[in-house]
């Protein structure tokens, strides 16, 4: 990672501890920012750049070798101007958002309420990794369903973990198996 | 009433269910249910090495795996620091923009069939086959073709379908004109599709929507134009938009992708330098096998790509990498923790944004409204739930 960037000096104006150390990746600014921070930093970034959330990920560094993490989960967010980018003929700024969250359950703050694709975004993240985001409208599942336990993208979920079998049934109808009134 | 389209549905391309409530005919609210093809890519991708992922990567989106496979091999290239050579990024946007054509043949495909015109279908379906037909010529397969490897792709364009490119080209525009003859001034496709499922331009920017839907609605964003990769930046095409962001919009603009990614296709084939298609680097690419029977440091090498432990090991760090699919920006960020096998694979799906902002574009019209709207968007269900 090379230094950083200018958006990066902004930030830490603003924001003061809440944004730590920044870099470059390539195309990329790379900037660190605390949970409590994000929120402001994405309303920023929406309202004076017209920045868009393009992507939001976690990557789960529990039992990684190389150097020390700064917690264990790390929320990645995608921030990209997209609306610049047709009259100027190349595109705008991208920057890449690392958020530490510990694994206690702390939640982090939504940008639901500031960006429509964090709804779904989130939900993701939560289905996956177990993060929860506070104030977000409907936190449940989106790519697995409802009874799961667990959360599979987690390092320590197996790679062939097992559910157990859901429990369906009407009433007088037993969930599984045969009617105990018929033979065989 | 509470009624469910989908998850079994004929017009759910693919799994995914719409719980619509409706008042009559009229669609109050809307809420899409997805993850009914969830194989869970992200996690196997973690437990497999660089080159073995890329199998996965074509059941992303399925109808342009090509397109898959490189964006996900360019993300490790970008961890690496390998640049494949000429020949490779011109062959690699060559099959990448024929593996776009067959994406917008089936969407279009599809989406006029839904409102009845099976004779449109039929045309692009046979213009489709002719492509499959020479994706299959050089990979050895039509959907799951697995064409790319880190450092470039399995192998040079053969004979037949340089050959057969022409041809393909020629039946292709055929049947873009009769379609678009048959349909783009006709009363009932117009009345089905013009200001249906409209997407204002501030929720797509909102819902981060880039492809062929954001474009429709006036998201002037390209890739392939904006970050160019490969070869794209020596290459001229035209990047259409629309101004409604409606079905229609959605329908017209894949027409005239598809003639661009013609243009794209004969720039690249009169471009194209001889050469060899794979970087010739240690770390990535297997040696000739005639060397590897006789030389004791081909032999070696052979064996320290392929045994468990060794191979392809990227330094650790971390790349995100994106190209235009399809649907969208296609991004892939990688992770490695310096291992042989990737410590965490991301797919950012173009089409999980597009979707997410469906109920907004069905709430408010008619039930029959949602066929075309829901077409139009081109929901992928492999790349929607990984």
């Amino acid at each position: 990672m090379n230094g950083p960037g200018p958006l990066h000096a902004e930030l830490k104006a603003r924001f003061g501890d809440g944004v730590g150390e920044g870099g470059a990746d390539g195309a990329f600014e790379v900037i660190r920012v605390d949970g409590g921070s994000i929120r402001g930093v994405a309303s920023f970034l929406k309202a004076s750049g017209n920045f868009a959330l393009m992507d939001l990920t976690a990557v789960d560094w529990l039992g990684c070798g190389g150097g020390e993490k700064p917690a264990r989960l790390e929320l990645v967010y995608y921030f990209f101007q997209l609306s610049g980018a047709g009259r100027a003929k190349r595109a705008g700024m991208r920057v890449r958002v690392k958020v530490p969250v510990p694994d206690d359950g702390t939640a982090v703050p939504s940008l639901a309420p500031v960006f429509g694709s964090a709804d779904w975004l989130e939900r993701e993240v939560w289905d996956m990794f177990g993060i929860r985001f506070a104030g977000h409208p409907n936190l449940k599942r989106i790519l697995l369903y409802e009874e799961f336990s667990g959360h599979p993208l987690r390092k320590d979920y197996p790679l062939r973990g097992q559910q157990p079998r859901v429990r369906q049934g009407f009433p007088g109808v037993p969930p599984f198996g045969r009617r105990p009134d018929v033979l065989g | 009433m509470r009624i469910n389209m989908g998850p079994s549905h004929p017009s759910m391309h693919g799994t995914v269910r719409i719980a619509l409530d409706l008042d009559g005919e009229v669609v109050r609210k809307a809420e899409v249910e997805i993850g009914y093809l969830h194989r869970a890519f992200e996690k196997t991708a973690e437990n497999r090495t660089w080159n073995q992922v890329v199998p996965y990567t074509d059941r992303l989106n399925y109808v342009s795996p090509v397109i898959n496979n490189v964006g996900y091999v360019m993300a490790v290239e970008k961890l690496l620091g390998i640049e494949v050579p000429e020949r490779g990024q011109y062959v690699r946007v060559l099959m990448s923009e024929v593996s776009r054509i067959t994406d917008h043949l089936t969407c279009n495909a599809a989406n006029a069939m839904e409102v009845g015109a099976m004779t449109v279908f039929i045309y692009l379906m046979e213009a489709r086959e002719v492509f499959y037909h020479l994706i299959e010529d050089v990979t050895g397969a039509r959907l799951t073709v697995s064409y790319a490897r880190v450092g470039g792709v399995t192998g040079d364009l053969t004979p037949g379908f340089l050959d057969g490119l022409p041809r393909a080209i020629r039946r292709l525009r055929v049947a873009l004109d009769e379609s678009s003859r048959l349909l783009m001034k006709n009363r009932i496709f117009y009345d089905r599709f013009r200001g249906v499922g409209v997407l204002p331009r501030g929720t797509a920017v909102e819902h981060g929507i880039t492809g062929p839907v954001g474009r429709a609605s006036g998201v002037d964003y390209d890739v392939r134009r904006d970050l160019p990769y490969l070869a794209y930046d020596r290459l001229s095409f035209e990047v259409p938009t629309g101004t409604l962001g409606d079905s229609y919009d959605r329908f017209r603009v894949r027409m005239e992708e598809m003639e661009q990614s013609v243009r794209l296709i004969q720039q690249c084939v009169r471009d194209m330098p001889e050469g060899p298609v794979s970087a010739d680097d240690q770390r990535v690419n297997l040696p000739p096998k005639e060397d590897v029977y006789r030389d004791m440091e081909a032999l070696i090498r052979h064996f320290k790509l392929l045994m468990p432990g060794h191979g392809i090991r990227p330094p650790a760090g971390e790349a995100y990498s994106a190209v235009e699919g399809a649907n969208g920006e296609l991004g892939f960020y990688v992770v490695s923790d310096g291992t042989d096998r990737p410590w965490r694979v991301r797919c950012r799906p173009p089409c999980f944004f597009a979707v997410s902002a469906l109920d907004k574009m069905i709430e408010g019209g008619m039930l029959a409204d949602v066929v075309p709207t829901f077409g139009s968007i081109n929901m992928i269900a492999g790349e929607l739930d990984r």
